[in-house]
């Protein structure tokens, strides 16, 4: 249904340089730790993709490299045809205008001496809309986030609205220019379960509704699901499975995503208790281990993997995995 | 009984009036039992939990009720026969790590003090039992040389709960342990939870606002909204028959691995009442599909199964409602404002 790509990202690395002890002068070494590095895909039009992984595996400075947030230190970014590194002025602006991030922490998110209305007509004001088109697109985005009927919130501060409420103003402020593309940075970890759920519905509605692309940041699994069609794992900064979320989820194929899948509790006492198959904590990132990452906590390493890092490989059909321990292509059965 | 709090109740006082943030709670504490008190934010469950070990704002107070710990009412001791009490018998794990741990002193240290200061240890002896407690927590020892910002999340985590459990408590009360931490983090921590109920008979007071947190790791789990307990009983049983709107609607709002993924969820609408002047009647009725006229009257605690009691007027039709709550459709609208 949507075959166009919007966002070609191809071999995007981003190391960040960490300050010297003297040690490292006497000895001339520049630490450094490589948050992202050499990650390579597409985002169609109108897709949403689920980006999972633990703390400090590199999901947030990757969407923050997709907005333009931060520079990648190499590789290349392409928006709608256009490489994101060599933007003018006017274009950038305009970027700016298809491409919005939503926040992790709706507390911190809003100006707290802005009314809530101020907060939602800021964007317009910032990238220049008409200004006679204002108050329709307010109006447009209010029912869009299911704040239609919450109206007499508009002239609140933030700190007079509960965190759901809050939520909803930093999608309706995401959402009010129209864009193609948005960045949902873990946006419902701050939140009660039970508001939650509308939250994630209204993320859904908008996917259906608008057509809109967008990145979907979170560790939990049981939320992508609920949002994406398509889910990348990452290990401390690389792409380890890509594929269709209920594939993904079903059958993971990286035994790193085995353990994410596994580590999701269910509301239900007749759960499974094994252990987790993984050991230890994430490693040093500024000393990871040699050949795949993921090696010195994984139940099924072997030789190889402590020698070679293993390549994004395509294992099957639409999915891709980077472990030397699964198949080669197997014919689908079935 | 190792902890049995009756009829506690809790205000605050503010410019505007009083608040009873908890207002008329009871319930058990078991020897050897993980106990789960879930409920949304701002329904008072931080609130009871640190009332347990007085430690409690200046502004609040207790306003009625007891909390037998061990025999004793722990609202009847001095001052100082409760500071005997606190790490050595109860301790407290707060919800964000970081503030656990003193960012200038080397987590080792921390621990040490507490031993030699509190427990009488020895300093060589104290460092053994750092040792020790860093193993039962899954940390390496070497790690007791660092200082917090050197520790991720999670180990900031695990080495709160071992500066917790210094002093071999008998109960340790835990306010939302595992929620900033990623899934699989919580993963552990909640195992090491565990595997200290089952090796070292700890009972354990956690506060969460995720069912399946409490699904995973409780024996008893407690529902707490807008002051009051709505529902409380062995786990199994109030997730396999929640007997209260409020905890079906819990259920039905979380986003579950293995359901169908077109489910939609249903959230609850609104939020909790203001509980400066909490509306009469049963306190969740206003966002409650099953509300009727009868809701309008304070509601009366019914037992639904044995050690299974729900605070609903409907609760001996909870069957239908659970079965009716399944439709999303049944959510979207209640709340009118």
């Amino acid at each position: 249904m949507h075959e166009e790509i919007l966002l070609d990202v191809k071999n995007l690395s981003k190391s960040f340089i960490l300050s010297r002890s003297v040690g490292d002068v006497i000895h001339g070494r520049h630490p450094q730790v490589d948050a992202v590095s050499d990650i390579s895909f597409t985002l169609k039009r109108g897709e949403t993709i689920g980006v999972v992984g633990e703390s400090g595996c590199g999901k947030t400075t990757l969407g923050r490299m997709l907005l333009k947030l931060i520079e990648p230190t190499s590789g290349s970014i392409d928006f709608g045809g256009e490489d994101l590194a060599s933007l003018d002025r006017d274009s950038e602006l305009a970027f700016r205008r298809r491409a919005q991030l939503v926040f992790q922490n709706p507390f911190d998110a809003l100006n707290p001496h802005f009314t809530i209305r101020r907060s939602i007509y800021e964007p317009l004001v910032n990238t220049r809309v008409p200004e006679n088109q204002h108050d329709q697109m307010v109006a447009d985005v209010l029912i869009r986030v299911q704040m239609d009927r919450m109206l007499h919130l508009l002239d609140s501060y933030p700190h007079q609205l509960s965190g759901g409420q809050l939520q909803r103003v930093v999608l309706a402020r995401a959402l009010v220019l129209n864009p193609e593309f948005i960045v949902a940075d873990e946006p419902v970890s701050m939140l009660d379960v039970s508001v939650r759920a509308g939250i994630l519905n209204v993320l859904r509605e908008v996917r259906d509704t608008m057509g809109l692309a967008a990145v979907f940041i979170s560790h939990d699994l049981a939320l992508v699901r609920y949002v994406c069609e398509r889910t990348i794992t990452m290990y401390m900064g690389s792409v380890v499975e890509d594929g269709p979320t209920r594939d993904v989820i079903n059958r993971p194929l990286h035994p790193y995503t085995r353990a994410l899948v596994q580590a999701v509790p269910v509301p239900n006492v007749a759960q499974s208790h094994e252990p987790l198959a993984l050991t230890g904590n994430l490693p040093d990132a500024r000393n990871p281990p040699p050949g795949c990452r993921f090696s010195d906590r994984c139940p099924l390493a072997e030789d190889i993997c402590r020698q070679s890092r293993p390549p994004l490989r395509t294992a099957e059909p639409n999915r891709r995995v980077a472990c030397f321990m699964v198949p080669e292509m197997v014919a689908e059965t079935g | 009984m190792l902890l049995s709090v009756k009829d506690l109740k809790i205000q605050y006082k503010t410019r505007k009036g009083i608040v009873h943030a908890v207002d008329g709670i009871s319930f058990d504490v078991p020897e050897g039992k993980v106990v789960g008190i879930v409920g949304e934010s701002g329904c008072g469950k931080t609130t009871a939990v640190r009332s347990l070990l007085r430690v409690m704002p200046p502004v609040a107070s207790y306003a009625g009720g007891e909390i037998n710990f061990d025999g004793s009412d722990i609202l009847k001791l001095s001052e100082r026969e409760m500071n005997k009490l606190r790490w050595r018998d109860i301790a407290y794990i707060p919800q964000s790590a970081m503030n656990a741990l003193d960012p200038v002193w080397r987590v080792g240290d921390q621990i040490i003090e507490v031993l030699t200061k509190r427990g009488g240890f020895k300093k060589a002896k104290a460092k053994l039992r750092a040792e020790e407690l860093f193993e039962m927590v899954g940390l390496e020892q070497k790690r007791l040389r660092d200082y917090p910002h050197q520790f991720s999340g999670g180990m900031r985590q695990r080495a709160s709960i071992a500066l917790a459990l210094a002093l071999s408590p008998r109960l340790a009360i835990a306010d939302e342990p595992v929620t900033a931490l990623d899934v699989i983090i919580q993963r552990q921590v909640l195992d090491t939870f565990s595997r200290l109920q089952r090796e070292f008979g700890l009972s354990v007071v956690l506060v969460t606002h995720d069912i399946s947190v409490v699904a995973y790791v409780c024996d008893y789990v407690v529902v707490m909204y807008a002051g009051k307990i709505v529902e409380k009983g062995p786990v199994k049983d109030v997730l396999s028959s929640p007997s209260h709107a409020y905890t079906i609607g819990l259920y039905n709002a979380f986003p579950e691995l293995s359901a169908d993924e077109e489910r939609e969820l249903s959230p609850i609408e609104g939020g909790p009442p203001q509980l400066l002047n909490p509306p009469e009647g049963c306190r969740f009725r206003d966002r409650c599909p099953f509300a009727q006229e009868i809701c309008k009257q304070e509601p009366v605690e019914v037992q639904v199964g044995p050690e299974h009691f729900s605070l609903c007027h409907r609760a001996h039709e909870a069957a239908e409602m659970r079965e009716k709550a399944r439709d999303p459709a049944v959510w979207r609208g209640v709340v009118t404002a």
